[in-house]
């Protein structure tokens, strides 16, 4: 049914519809409002049979999560950014043990400087952690990758994260069509864990392991994640078929069968992207879009088949790592190697912290990497007048300050001398 | 116990009552033929190890009173370590091993999961260390304290990190050398003013039952595993539980380790229920802290000084005011 609701509400209602048995919660901006949602409809009793558990930290919402799950139940936990990071050792341990727990990101930038608004630095920050990650383009998405998720999971035994856009679609008021209790039970059949801890088949789960085993127990969750873009596949077939809409799957492309340039990006941002795409088309350009859906397992070889054709292959990263470049355009580079012709790649680093990516610097940025390409990653929107003064600053000074007030500073003194002007 | 056998009778040097002098129903769990075995031989603790005896008896007692329908959490530590190299394992029981300081929310997990299933006569028992518990674990401790999460978590209190190699702990008592307290300069050994009490922190979250209790009393330690499998809701036990290996003491003196931490003050023995303290174990005639102190390397460097030094006299003050804030000493007749 449709309905005009904000994302973060679809998403509780979609989640809803899974009928998770135990929800654990613990506040982070910008996922709040997910948990608050469910904790509203267990509290209504619309949703049954589940638990709503308000923990002390997000290191004990996932611990939580993986006593309730190994102990049989479906359990769900949503969290963003700093919180992510705070319950990193529970996260890896979540997908060592293989407990097919779903858990949404609001994606949000880490500090510090401390940023409340989205980027995907905290995604890309558990990326090795063994997890499924699946980014949503918008709230219909969001909504019903967490569908697709729960079924994934359980299917293959291995926790799964929703990546969402914090703020651009957890608070977005959007027209969303929140699935059918029917429909869904017909996607996601009951919970049917592959190991439990049950007093009539007593078991030791989570003991230690030597050199002997490590490697193997290692590459079976290597299997598993490789298995598992098959089957995103597959299911992402049958949720069309249900649901008559699509969802998931490793990636989507658009435009992209004539494209000489082909951009390649992840999450809300692929909006803006294609109506850059529109503009360019219009005069004449030949760019294309691929919508990664899937970060992890990463669809090398979907990838591949897809670059090949292009002679100039552009990496929307929103994120950094910071001693490497664009995390995303990394992974892009080893998927393009050994191609016959490669196309030239060109990665940039855009919307850290909540940094408006507007169209036209979009589209500036796509017509520069086929006439004026760049060394290294591009930073979009960089104000390099005020990075520079700064650069300036501490070569000539040894007690700068925190770099964060550095940056505020000039940029006050920027918009001082700019109402000066204004006023002249 | 039938009105004849009012009088004690301990077993040749100890404080324990002896199973075969006391009515059947009123011998413990262990000397039943049909005590479930939960933790079973073939484990590769320590000789000696307080720990080992410490969860075999809690964790049978749990099961007695649960009719074997127990799943327990382990947080990481020496416990875990010695049970369970896979595929070895000595539990035979529901068992799960997460993280160091996460065993009380996984718990929380467990219980909820049990809630939901509709399999709330399955109950729950989360166990660590007290690292585990006291200090990396302290936050998931709390919380599901403050929730008041029907889980009965269990510290096996050793005073210190033995797993890692013997390393301070917020349990580890002043003038203790650990590897991270090392016995030298003026003040050796841990520092005086620090550490804490969990049990104490227990009570003031005011939950259902908190108790302490030690391996040198083993009746104590099953009655309280029973009474506080009798309530629903958070419970919290200490249970003193010496390490030859981490204290530098003799494998066959761990009992009389424990009985002396008792005697002397210093490991009170109490239970407390919705935050009020309802029961204390009595002492007789308070052992002088030197005589627990001097079986130990741990201490050596103070009891080299002798009963008047300082490091001695400290840990003296620390049971004398464990004695007065108890009321540990028994009334003369």
């Amino acid at each position: 049914m449709f309905q005009q609701i904000e994302g973060s509400k679809a998403m509780a209602r979609a989640i809803a519809l899974c009928r998770p048995q135990v929800v654990c919660a613990y506040p982070i901006t910008p996922q709040t409002h997910i948990v608050e949602g469910l904790g509203e409809l267990i509290r209504t009793g619309e949703l049954q049979n589940s638990e709503f558990i308000n923990v002390e930290s997000e290191f004990a919402a996932l611990s939580v999560a993986i006593g309730a799950s190994a102990a049989g139940a479906r359990a769900y936990t949503a969290t963003a950014s700093q919180g992510l990071l705070f319950m990193a050792e529970a996260v890896y341990n979540a997908s060592g043990l293989g407990l097919p727990i779903v858990m949404t990101l609001g994606n949000r930038a880490i500090g510090a400087p401390i940023n409340i608004w989205n980027d995907h630095s905290d995604a890309m920050a558990m990326s090795e952690s063994g997890w499924i990650q699946l980014f949503a383009e918008t709230n219909q998405e969001a909504a019903d990758l967490h569908v697709f998720a729960f079924r994934l999971a359980e299917e293959l035994s291995v926790p799964t994260m929703v990546c969402v856009d914090g703020f651009i679609l957890t608070h977005a008021v959007e027209r969303i069509d929140i699935p059918e209790q029917a429909t869904v039970d017909a996607f996601l059949p009951p919970f049917e864990p592959m190991q439990c801890l049950d007093p009539d088949d007593p078991i030791s789960i989570g003991a230690m392991v030597g050199p002997d085993a490590f490697t193997e127990v290692r590459y079976l969750e290597y299997h598993k994640q490789h298995a598992a873009l098959g089957l995103i596949e597959r299911l992402a077939t049958e949720f069309q078929r249900l649901f008559g809409r699509q969802a998931g799957g490793l990636l989507r492309t658009y435009e992209a069968a004539d494209a000489e340039i082909l951009v390649v990006a992840m999450g809300s941002i692929n909006g803006t992207i294609k109506d850059a795409i529109d503009e360019m088309r219009a005069d004449g350009m030949a760019i294309g879009l691929v919508t990664l859906v899937a970060f992890r397992p990463f669809p090398g070889d979907a990838l591949r088949q897809v670059l090949a054709r292009a002679t100039d292959v552009v990496v929307i990263d929103r994120a950094i790592d910071v001693g490497m470049g664009g995390p995303l355009a990394s992974d892009i580079a080893i998927a393009m190697r050994g191609l016959p012709a490669p196309p030239a790649m060109h990665s940039a680093i855009v919307g850290l912290g909540g940094r408006p990516v507007p169209k036209a610097s979009l589209i500036r940025l796509f017509r520069q990497a086929a006439i004026q390409p760049w060394e290294g990653p591009h930073f979009l929107d960089l104000n390099e007048r005020v990075v520079g003064h700064e650069l300036h600053r501490r070569r000539t000074t040894r007690r700068v300050g925190p770099a964060a007030e550095g940056i505020l500073k000039e940029l006050e003194k920027e918009r001082v001398a700019r109402l000066a002007e204004e006023a002249q | 116990m039938n009105e004849v056998q009012k009088l004690k009778f301990y077993q040749k040097g100890t404080l324990t009552v002896g199973n075969r002098l006391v009515d059947e129903d009123k011998r413990n769990v262990q000397a039943s033929l049909d005590r479930s075995n939960s933790l079973t031989s073939g484990h590769r603790a320590c000789q000696g190890c307080g720990e080992a005896l410490g969860a075999r008896y809690a964790i049978d007692a749990a099961m007695r009173a649960c009719d074997s329908r127990l799943i327990a959490v382990n947080a990481t530590g020496c416990l875990e370590v010695f049970t369970t190299p896979y595929p070895e394992t000595s539990w035979q029981i529901p068992w799960m091993h997460s993280l160091f300081g996460n065993a009380a929310a996984v718990a929380t997990g467990v219980a909820a999961a049990m809630r939901v299933l509709g399999k709330s006569q399955t109950r729950v028992v989360a166990q660590g260390g007290d690292g585990g518990t006291t200090d990396i674990g302290f936050g998931c401790l709390s919380g599901m304290f403050e929730r008041n999460d029907d889980v009965l978590y269990i510290c096996y209190d050793n005073e210190g990190y033995m797993n890692t190699g013997v390393q301070r702990s917020s349990a580890t008592p002043p003038a203790a050398r650990t590897a991270t307290t090392p016995a030298v300069g003026s003040a050796p050994g841990n520092v005086f003013g620090t550490g804490k009490f969990a049990p104490k922190i227990a009570v003031a979250h005011d939950i259902p039952y908190v108790a302490t209790a030690s391996v040198a009393d083993l009746h104590d330690l099953e009655a309280k595993v029973l009474k506080a499998m009798t309530f629903r809701g958070a419970r919290y036990i200490q249970i003193n539980v010496p390490c030859p290996l981490g204290w530098g003491a003799a494998s066959h003196d761990t009992i009389r380790l424990a009985r002396l931490a008792i005697e002397t003050g210093l490991f009170p023995i109490f239970e407390a229920e919705s935050g009020y303290v309802t029961n204390v174990r009595k002492i007789r005639r308070p052992t002088p802290v030197f005589e627990y102190l001097k079986l130990q390397k741990r201490f050596a460097h103070i009891v080299r000084g002798g009963p008047e030094d300082p490091g001695v006299r400290g840990l003296q003050a620390i049971a004398d005011r464990h004695i007065r804030d108890y009321g540990l000493l028994e009334a003369e007749a």
